[in-house]
């Protein structure tokens, strides 16, 4: 059995289709840019999450330290549990504030993490008590009315 | 009157028995190439040999096809986004639709038409010019020597061709929205990169591409193995092969989808 140039093109196609691969993984796909090996979990309770869902970003100070693993409804409590899990490179202190936002007006949601300033860190497993929910634009809407039409009120 | 209607009825089920009897042997013959394809990875010299002519042999197709595709996804999906103001999301629509489903899909109905009807004429004539009986008579299993370095040549170049047609075509459409519209160069490939997940976009592809691969290949395999042996039965086999392995791949398409993207 000797070598001949059929397996050299075949070893070059096998080569061309790994690279297009990486390059799919890579340069399309966001394995380069959050490689999350080394994560803990954390726990949120949200009134509301809006339009959150798994796999959405967490980010603090605009940068993604995670990603939302997990939303259950509490049927004890009845709020959102949310689930995500952070980068370990990222610790945040035990009165983190947890926001869910939106990126941009009609964007998608994220977690936002505003750290605190207490001396302990949150550890993998922990719960964020201080959470704020999503802002859902009919209550937007129909608080900014009632507020409108209570003023009107008050002229007459 | 009721001769003609008993005809009928006699055709359809004589037409049903003899469809079950050659899905009967087409899953024997499937489990058989499963079975004998040791050789294909003992001797791989062999499987090589047919990953260059189903594989290599069909690239420039791929490629040109790949590049295209992408170049029009540019086009369209920038004329639509316009309208919203959102043209830095044609980095997304691009890749996503490439990705997912545009280039597993598009990439194994090419390779069904441009290697599967090669591989059905060649069994095909195999059979009818008498070399696989003269295999048998040798005491060469024809299944072991012929028909499974093919299948596994088959699946092991769909996914590669498939991914090269996706990154060609992000190239293509990368081309038209940046080089040529002038779409901003970061925007595309940042909210690309934000949108498109490795392990659920990219991977599901390669599995797709995996499994059109199978399914193309063992169609091709059959056809050409089940043809009558004359020059017309070859002829009719070929065509059959490209038809049926098209809408195998569409219909298995839809259910790999709805599987990996609606969890059902």
């Amino acid at each position: 059995m000797e070598r001949t140039t059929l397996d050299l093109w075949v070893g070059l196609f096998v080569v061309a289709g790994l690279a297009a691969i990486l390059v799919l993984a890579m340069k399309v796909g966001n394995l380069s840019t959050f490689n999350m090996s080394e994560s803990y979990t954390l726990q949120a309770d949200f009134d509301n999450i809006g339009g959150l869902k798994s796999r959405s970003p967490v980010k603090s100070a605009g940068v993604v330290v995670g990603r939302v693993t997990a939303i259950t409804f509490d049927n004890k409590t009845f709020r959102a549990q949310v689930s995500m899990v952070i980068d370990k490179r990222y610790q945040f202190p035990k009165d983190t504030f947890a926001k869910i936002l939106t990126a941009g007006l009609l964007g998608e949601q994220y977690v936002g993490l505003d750290p605190g300033g207490d001396e302990q860190v949150l550890k993998g497993g922990d719960q964020i008590t201080k959470t704020q929910s999503a802002v859902v634009l009919e209550n937007l809407i129909s608080s900014f009315l009632y507020s409108k039409a209570a003023e009107g009120d008050a002229k007459k | 009157m009721l001769d003609r209607s008993l005809a009928a009825i006699r055709g359809t089920g004589h037409r049903v028995v003899n469809g079950v009897w050659r899905l009967g042997f087409a899953s024997r013959f499937f489990l058989a190439v499963l079975l004998h394809s040791g050789i294909s990875f003992r001797r791989f010299q062999l499987t090589i040999k047919e990953i260059y002519f189903s594989g290599v042999l069909s690239l420039i197709i791929i490629l040109v096809s790949g590049l295209f595709v992408g170049m029009v996804l540019g086009l369209q999906g920038y004329e639509t986004l316009q309208k919203y103001g959102s043209e830095s999301a044609l980095g997304t629509l691009v890749a996503l639709s490439l990705v997912r489903e545009l280039g597993p899909v598009l990439a194994a109905l090419l390779f069904a038409s441009r290697a599967g009807s090669a591989i059905t004429a060649e069994i095909g004539l195999m059979k009818a010019t008498e070399q696989i009986t003269a295999m048998e008579m040798m005491a060469v299993d024809p299944i072991a020597r012929v028909i499974a370095p093919r299948f596994w040549a088959g699946v092991i170049s769909m996914p590669l061709l498939a991914a090269m047609f996706s990154a060609i075509g992000v190239f293509g459409g990368y081309l038209v929205g940046v080089v040529m519209i002038g779409v901003d160069e970061g925007q595309f490939w940042s909210q690309m990169q934000s949108a498109v997940d490795f392990r659920l976009d990219v991977m599901n592809g390669v599995i797709k591409s995996c499994v059109f691969g199978v399914a193309v290949t063992a169609i091709a395999l059959f056809e050409g193995y089940d043809a009558p042996p004359t020059a017309e039965g070859v002829s009719h086999a070929t065509t059959r092969t490209v038809v049926t392995s098209s809408l195998a791949v569409l219909a298995l398409d839809f259910l790999l989808t709805a599987f990996m993207f609606r969890g059902i």
